[in-house]
């Protein structure tokens, strides 16, 4: 029997199975050599392939009436009108922010504005969404300064404004932080630009900072669980180069702008490699490179780390010949190399030449499409435990609950967060960070965008299918609540090891639920990430879907913000209050429970409650609008207090069967606040009514307390000034040593 | 020929970041370290200059380019020939 | 008037400064490249905010050698306005057009947020159009914004009259919480002797429109504007 050239060692190494590595020696017509099977190894992996996730991810909604690029490209498109369009995509960078949080961060920051301009689109905000364990421990605290940090550093220098985002912290999360990046930017419907090479003939050159040995394989680490080799894996963690990509931005967006280039790829996930198989395989050509012209920063690099190394802020350009010497130009007014590093061919093949050999050779179909896709077993979750339904006692102090909450990392103010971050360069920040959602202006528009990224794994844990729903179903409440209607999504799915039938079971679950939810808003999803293997040693993360979606607001002058805005504004529920304990904040915390099942999500009654205040935020009848989520409504009418500029207060008095518990922090979902002018209550009650949505007057503002009865007992009479210091206080404390709670 | 030059804030100058590493190392308990000043060390790298231009070259680049000399002191050394 | 602003490689509020002078202030206005050497007969240089040259070494360290800045030199010795923000300020002081230096905010993290500052001296081109003692709401968004100056220094320069603008809380009181990042004497901005060289921290495009939540910002735009001769 002949003997193979790589043994199991190597191809373990490679992440490659054996029925994997016989399939790529019949793709190719002989065994690979090593260059090329390190090319296959990066491609096939799961962070690149996509291929426990293909078969499911097909169920997803990709096409509406705006959608002018789906999933399939570096980031969606969507039409906004008036000739522009919005190009926007969220990534995770979870495996490296473990390793090293800062750098981990700080590239995931760069890769994703790369996937952005390279469509042709300024990037104009990002947001980002983090998992962390909880802050008593130290190693967490180390990481979530280093990722805070690190994001903030790239964002900062780069120029783009941090708008929002949202932060969880959960024990699952403590060997596998998530750090998942969004980012959005404005193009003209006219100036987009693809992944593509178009003709044989044209050049390949290489721009921007020059090759190392960084983040070799990172492709095929992000597609591996962590084990207790960790810190050895140091090296492949890549060095960000803000001040590199913002020249790189600045250089790209001007070639593009005088559309003297064909395509263009980011040389991310599997570095030039990846670049040099797609660009062709999408124009159904090959590419010709010489690795001897690649700048390189070291000595003595192989063709092999020349083509996988992941060092940063570099892209692939095609260009017609009698362009090159303009696009040459325009890169070495910014300072950056731009070198012919090969041609587009026609036979269909990645040929590379090193030192005056053919050291790759294969077809490039190989290597981009035809990775197997599996259908991986899958079980259902199991159910719940008996105890986790058990009904648990009544608090006897409502406000020392309610000040919990507000005191917790999960709930607490964020401003120590985004206060690091520069959210107001680009002078497009209408609504800054702490609301649900943020909201720029559009320059010479009267429309402003909203975005907001929105995801609840402790949901998603108990009941995958609803957590995909209720992930949805917040996202685009958050978004009526200032006034936006959701145009389009992008989705960041961070799970365990999907070799494992449960994972496998969480993932389709939770995807069908996304997709029925995406159909009932009518939205389509235009791209996104999955993450799996987020798992260390035998602890995954809860099943975490992160929803990006971006919503339009018609007339920016009618934005809605939370805060309260005077005293004796009426304050009107949406929505129904229902005894449903699981998945909150509130059971967590005070019971140390999960509970059996999340709250119910309905998007029937959802919808109907989203278009009565987009109604009633039209006709100008709303003065505040937010969703209670994490710690019910008590937090959220506490939250509408701190975010009124006089602390104004409230008085709410509810009339029910249901438990208080229930009522002022259960998470039941499809439900808004809002405050109105008293002499307009009635109007958004009837437009409440002909909706069939529940609704009723709850109580009042004013005065400088947070006042909550039900069925007439008053248990509730806290101070604004008070909870706001708590709420405020929480992170930055447990960052300073003599404050830290014990 | 190798060169360094090291750049520190002057000692009049308050320098919180070295006060923040060694409050740092003081909670891991090396109390020891009564203070810390952080500063910059610059390798340079020299070709094509004679010893004495280099001892000429180096205190002007130090002072010009790698040291704000408001608040910052610098030294330099030859390292090797 | 016509407004200049510059670019340097890393610039990112050189947009911000550019529509705040042309689109807000109907101004004619045009972006300065770094590496030439024509100031293209503009009566005010802006110096806008930004990491220019990544902040690598120290903020402005670098971008106060490029070609361009000669021609400023020479322009604000020649008594041109000259205005730089936040970087700009950094790449003022690195010339030594404005005296001291910037060291790290006091609380080691990068702060953005709004600020309330006090107008000190309603003398100078840039706050002509100001009350005395004014407060303003601008927002600042640095790491590098704690001035500093050597005690001789520090005497000159409030004996000449030369802080512009001091940090405050918004009653317009000198406070430890309300000098955010530390700065000597609360210093939020200074002018050069001759007065037509300012530097400050907030940026005042951030603040000039509306939509954006303070229109303070237009208090030293605007002032600009009435020194046209």
């Amino acid at each position: 029997m002949k003997t193979r050239l790589h043994d199991d060692t190597v191809l373990a190494r490679h992440n490659l199975t054996a029925d994997e590595y016989g399939l790529i020696v019949k793709l190719v017509g002989r065994e690979p050599n090593l260059t090329e099977l390190g090319l296959f190894s990066a491609m096939w992996s799961e962070h690149c392939s996509y291929k426990s996730s293909k078969v499911f991810l097909k169920t997803l909604p990709t096409r509406a009436p705006n959608v002018v690029q789906g999933p399939g490209e570096n980031a969606g498109i969507i039409d906004i009108g008036e000739g522009r369009v919005v190009v926007f995509k969220i990534e995770s960078h979870n495996h490296p922010s473990f390793i090293e949080p800062f750098q981990g961060a700080a590239t995931g920051v760069g890769g994703i504005l790369r996937d952005i301009f390279t469509m042709g689109a300024r990037p104009v905000a990002l947001m980002d969404s983090l998992r962390f364990g909880p802050l008593d421990n130290p190693k967490n605290r180390s990481i979530m300064e280093g990722v805070v940090s690190g994001i903030s550093s790239y964002g900062n220098s780069i120029g783009v404004p941090t708008v929002g985002g949202e932060v969880y912290f959960d024990e699952g999360y403590s060997l596998n932080p998530l750090v998942n990046v969004f980012c959005l930017g404005l193009a003209e419907k006219d100036k987009i630009f693809y992944a593509r090479t178009e003709d044989a003939g044209n050049v390949l050159l290489y721009v921007g900072a020059k090759t190392g040995r960084d983040g070799i394989h990172g492709a095929s680490m992000a597609s591996q669980e962590f084990g207790a080799d960790t810190e050895a894996k140091r090296p492949n963690v890549q060095v960000g180069d803000p001040f590199k990509e913002k020249l790189l931005v600045e250089a790209c967006l001007e070639v593009m702008e005088r559309r003297i280039i064909v395509g263009i790829q980011d040389m991310g996930a599997a570095g030039l490699t990846c670049a040099a198989t797609e660009m062709p395989a999408k124009s159904g050509k090959g590419a010709a490179i010489d690795l001897d012209r690649v700048p390189q920063r070291e000595e003595g690099m192989t063709p092999y780390e020349i083509l996988l190394s992941e060092s940063q802020e570099r892209m692939l350009i095609a260009a017609r010949p009698d362009q090159v010497p303009a696009v040459k130009a325009a890169f070495a007014k910014w300072d950056l190399d731009a070198v012919e590093i090969g041609a587009v061919t026609d036979d269909g093949r990645l040929t590379c030449r090193f030192h005056g050999e053919v050291v790759v050779d294969v077809p490039v179909s190989a290597v981009v499409d035809l990775c197997p896709a599996y259908k991986r077993p899958w079980e259902r979750p199991a159910a719940p435990e008996p105890r986790a339904a058990e009904p648990v006692p009544p608090p006897s102090d409502y406000a020392d609950v309610l000040r919990r909450l507000l005191s917790s990392p999960t709930i607490a103010g964020k401003e120590w967060i985004y206060g690091q971050y520069d959210h107001m360069v680009l002078t497009n920040t209408v609504l800054l960070p702490g609301a649900g959602a943020a909201v720029l202006r559009i320059r010479g528009s009267k429309k402003g965008l909203a975005m907001t990224l929105d995801g609840n794994g402790r949901y998603a844990a108990l009941d995958p299918w609803t957590g995909g729903k209720a992930a949805v179903a917040e996202a685009c409440r958050n978004l009526a609540c200032v006034g936006a209607r959701p145009i389009g999504v992008t989705n960041c799915l961070n799970f365990g090891n999907p070799e494992k039938p449960g994972v496998m079971g969480q993932f389709k679950e939770t995807v069908e639920g996304l997709s029925e939810a995406c159909r009932a808003f009518g939205l389509a999803v235009t791209g996104g990430n999955v993450s799996f293997y987020n798992e260390t040693g035998a602890t995954a993360v809860d099943p975490t879907p992160v929803l990006g979606i971006v919503g339009l607001i018609e007339d920016i002058d009618r934005l809605v913000t939370p805060g309260f805005k005077a005293e004796s504004d009426a304050v009107i529920l949406l929505g129904e209050n229902k005894e449903e304990f699981g998945g909150s904040e509130y059971l967590k915390l005070i019971h140390g429970k999960r509970g059996a099942a999340p709250p119910a999500v309905d998007l029937e009654r959802e919808i109907a409650v989203h278009e009565t205040l987009l109604e009633a935020i039209g006709a100008g009848l709303v003065r505040s609008a937010a969703d209670p989520s994490e710690g019910g409504l008590a937090v959220c009418a506490a939250e509408c207090a701190f975010h009124s500029p006089e602390g104004t207060g409230c008085d709410l008095s509810f009339e029910t069967d249901l438990r208080p518990d229930a009522v002022l922090f259960g998470e039941s979902q499809a439900r808004i606040l809002l405050t109105s002018r008293p002499e307009n209550a009635r109007r958004i009650l009837e437009i409440a009514e002909k909706r069939g949505v529940p609704a009723r007057i709850a109580g009042t503002t004013g005065g400088r307390a947070l006042r909550f009865r039900v069925s007439g007992r008053l248990l509730v009479d806290l101070p604004v000034a008070e909870a706001r210091r708590l709420w405020t206080n929480a992170l930055p404390d447990f960052f300073t040593p003599e404050k830290r709670p014990s | 020929m190798k060169a360094r030059i090291l750049v520190s804030y002057k000692d009049s100058v308050l320098d919180p970041q070295g006060q923040a590493v060694r409050n740092a190392l003081h909670t891991l308990g090396y109390e020891a370290v009564r203070d810390v000043r952080q500063g910059k060390v610059f390798e340079i790298e020299l070709g094509g200059v004679s010893r004495a231009e280099a001892e000429r070259l180096l205190p002007e680049i130090a002072g010009k380019v790698l040291a704000n000399v408001v608040i910052e002191k610098s030294s330099w050394e030859i390292l090797e020939d | 008037m016509k407004f200049g602003v510059v670019v340097f490689p890393g610039s990112n509020c050189d947009s911000d400064a550019f529509h705040a002078c042309r689109d807000v202030l109907g101004q004619p206005t045009t972006y300065l490249w770094h590496k030439d050497h024509d100031l293209q007969g503009v009566d005010c240089v802006i110096l806008p905010g930004g990491f220019s040259y990544g902040d690598y070494l120290r903020s402005g360290a670098i971008a106060r050698f490029s070609p361009l800045m000669r021609e400023v030199r020479a322009f604000a010795a020649k008594g041109g306005l000259v205005l730089g923000i936040c970087n700009g300020f950094q790449v003022l002081l690195e010339l030594n057009l404005l005296p001291g230096a910037m060291l790290r905010n006091k609380k080691l993290k990068f702060l953005c947020r709004q600020v309330t500052i006090r107008v000190e001296n309603d003398r100078t081109p840039f706050t002509r159009s100001a009350r005395p003692g004014q407060v303003l709401r601008i927002p600042v968004a640095h790491f590098d914004g704690n001035w500093y100056a050597p005690p001789e220094t520090l005497k000159e320069v409030e004996d000449s009259g030369q802080v512009v603008f001091r940090y405050c809380d918004p009653a317009g009181a000198l406070t430890e919480e309300a000098d955010v990042n530390g700065s000597l004497h609360a210093v939020a901005g200074l002018v050069n002797k001759g007065g037509n060289v300012c530097g400050l921290m907030p940026h005042p495009e951030r603040a000039a429109e509306p939509v954006l939540g303070s229109v303070d910002g237009l208090v030293v735009l605007k002032s600009l504007l009435e020194n046209r001769s």
